[in-house]
């Protein structure tokens, strides 16, 4: 076990994936002689050669057409996209085709490709370097959509990702990559996709968030320890498939709900959440389901910290929930 | 339309035939009159079993056949195809069986695809024919991809991307045009340019006059060729993917074609084609062509073309029959294929 960043786990797990399985490659924008923007392939072009780590053109439909065209064929391809917020030009491609392939040809053609992207805001990076739009791949059936918070799920989860049979969007939260360190493991050690992770247990009321969210929910639940509340804690890593199990076991227990996550609130994943609970735990709450979220509006430049959730929200939102019945 | 050819000068002479075709030219000739035959006769059934409501859709391929046969059979068992809107036939010419075909048409539980697509939409994994997607141009940058997944693995395959002249105007064209030029892939790019993207004219799609000239922008040749003649359809494929195969790049190949029918059954050309265009289109049609030349080598005969359609008419009213009777597919299939069938994923219905 090492301690290492968020986005040294990412570099880690290609790593490993890279050297389990020859088939396994990398492409992307300056994701070969630069190591990528923020340098989670740093290093792998050398060791693994450019027929494994692709420079290609600058095109993300380009991108994610040709790693679908890899899987179909045979090949593990893992395709960067740099920013989140630059995905759309492959969106056709990622809902029309990669999520559909198996499924309209009757399982003939499974396609399997990781896209793994940073998302999310808290960088200065103003409206397209910053967004969370987790919810538009979480809609499309068919794809997997992993979220990590921790270097340990980064590369456990980031390598079942990888051996995965199915598509897996992958989300990193771009704001913790180098502020959260931990310790990961040598070798082939997978996190299994669709398990939410319960961050610390409590009694009162159930927080559920995930990414870039789960320090400053962390943050909350302590500081909610000084207004007499014990709060729960779930990071659920996955979106899709989502842990129901999980989450409603916890409000079954609390009573009450908090989500939290940084994507804009109207048809934010959050609202399935809210509506899985009232659906299978409405008699389990004693409150209303409280959402701390983003804004309605595009992600603002000067105003991000407005705009994001924070330890302070959080923890009033806990709060609230807590005394509202 | 200003693009067009000549009516091919006839004949080819046979010594001329068998110089390019090789000594089986004959054989290489009657099968595809054969295909063209087979084809345009299911075109007529489907689109009158369509206007019966017996099917829900069909997009013909009339006076497209040639490119599709040829294709299927210049290609090798390891080359894969990506098709476009109209290149059933080169599943059905390289070995997917026409039973199974009918199967799709009528997305019945024998269906290999489950009935999840619209008619004309099939997948045939065996014979490395891609499931179509109905978004234009997407395949294009996939086949490029599977391209590099030849060489990368040291398989001596070519990658077909079918797509038509409205898909020059998107981005995955040239998004995978560029990334085949910069890597240098092993691709047969085929347009098949039939002049039309449903209502609008190629004059319109593109200012170029030749849409094989865009192949400059990408640093690869491309040819442009009179698509209703199998022969120089037949010698242009073959080129391309001896060039490929060898490892000296993509090609883009642009078949001029006349498509002489609707866009599909919901189609109503008469709002935007010119009164002649029939009639224009009918002096191109492939079929017509391959039976003049076949007449003039001495090869036709009204006896082999009545047994010849005989068969065709028995083997297509049997798969029909074969199709109709089968029952659609089960709810229980509804939900299959979204993931592989080894997950068993929590669900919020648990």
């Amino acid at each position: 076990m090492t301690e290492v960043t968020l986005v040294q786990a990412v570099n880690r797990a290609l790593r490993t994936a890279m050297s389990a399985d020859p088939e396994v490659l990398l492409l992307g924008e300056d994701i070969g002689v630069n190591g990528g923007v923020f340098r989670a392939t740093e290093g792998l072009l050398k060791d693994f050669g450019a027929d494994r780590v692709i420079d290609t053109p600058l095109s993300e439909t380009g991108i994610v057409g040709a790693a679908v065209g890899m899987a179909l064929y045979g090949l593990k391809p893992v395709a960067e996209i740099q920013f989140l917020d630059f995905i759309y030009p492959g969106f056709d491609q990622i809902v029309s085709e990669l999520a559909k392939f198996r499924y309209r040809s009757g399982g003939q053609y499974p396609c399997h490709v990781v896209i793994r992207s940073p998302y999310g805001g808290g960088i200065k990076g103003g409206l397209y370097h910053s967004q969370s739009t987790e919810a538009y791949f979480a809609h499309t059936a068919g794809l997997k959509v992993v979220v990590p918070s921790t270097p340990a799920d980064a590369y456990g989860l980031l390598l079942s990702s990888i051996f995965d049979p199915d598509p897996v969007i992958f989300l990193e939260p771009k704001r913790i990559y180098r502020t959260v360190t931990g310790e990961v493991p040598e070798g082939d050690q997978r996190v299994p996709i669709g398990r939410a992770r319960t961050v610390r247990e409590g009694t009162d009321v159930s927080v559920f968030a995930y990414g870039a969210m789960i320090p400053p929910a962390t943050e909350a639940c302590q500081a909610a320890e000084a207004d007499g509340v014990s709060a729960e804690l779930i990071d659920l890593r996955t979106l899709v498939p989502l842990d129901a199990g999980a989450v409603l076991a916890s409000v079954e227990k609390t009573g009450r709900a908090v989500i939290v996550h940084e994507a804009a609130r109207f048809c934010g994943y959050g609202a399935e959440i809210a509506a899985i609970l009232a659906e299978k735990a409405f008699f389990s709450l004693k409150a209303p389901i409280h959402r701390v979220t983003g804004f309605d509006t595009p992600f603002p430049y000067a105003l991000e910290n407005l705009y994001l959730p924070n330890a302070a929200r959080i923890r009033q939102a806990i709060v609230d929930t807590v005394r509202a019945g | 339309m200003s693009a067009g050819f000549a009516p091919l000068p006839l004949p080819y002479t046979a010594p001329e035939l068998e110089r390019r075709l090789g000594a089986d030219w004959s054989g290489l000739l009657w099968t595809a009159y054969r295909w063209m035959r087979t084809a345009r006769s299911l075109d007529e059934r489907m689109v009158g079993l369509q206007r019966q409501g017996r099917v829900g859709f069909y997009g013909p391929a009339t006076g497209q056949e040639a490119v599709s046969i040829a294709a299927g059979l210049a290609v090798r068992e390891n080359d894969w195809v990506f098709p476009g809107l109209r290149e059933q036939l080169v599943a059905l010419v390289r070995g997917h069986p026409l039973g199974t075909y009918l199967h799709h048409l009528f997305a019945d539980s024998l269906d290999p695809a489950s009935g999840r697509q619209m008619p004309c939409h099939p997948t045939a994994r065996e014979v490395r024919y891609v499931s179509m997607s109905s978004c234009v141009g997407t395949q294009v940058s996939q086949a490029v991809g599977c391209a590099y997944g030849f060489r990368f693995r040291s398989d001596d395959a070519v990658s077909l991307a079918f797509f038509g002249d409205g898909a020059t105007s998107v981005s995955d064209f040239h998004a995978g045009m560029n990334f085949a030029g910069v890597f240098h892939l092993p691709v047969v790019f085929c347009c098949t340019n039939n002049q039309w993207a449903i209502s609008l004219p190629v004059e319109q799609q593109s200012r170029v006059a030749e849409l094989a000239e865009k192949a400059a922008a990408y640093g690869m040749p491309g040819r442009r060729v009179d698509g209703s003649d199998f022969i120089e359809t037949y010698l242009q494929l073959s080129d391309a993917l001896e060039t490929a195969r060898q490892g000296r790049g993509p090609t883009l190949l642009e078949f001029v074609v006349y498509r002489m029918s609707p866009h599909s059954t919901s189609d109503d050309p008469s709002r935007y084609q010119p009164a002649d265009w029939r009639e224009r289109s009918a002096q191109h049609d492939p079929v017509g062509r391959m039976e003049r030349l076949l007449g003039a080598l001495g090869l036709l005969s009204q006896d082999l073309v009545r047994e010849m359609d005989r068969q065709i008419d028995a083997t297509l009213r049997d798969a029909i029959a074969a199709a109709e009777r089968t029952a659609p597919p089960g709810p229980e299939t509804l939900e299959r294929d979204v993931f592989a069938p080894a997950v068993s994923a929590p669900s919020a219905e648990g």
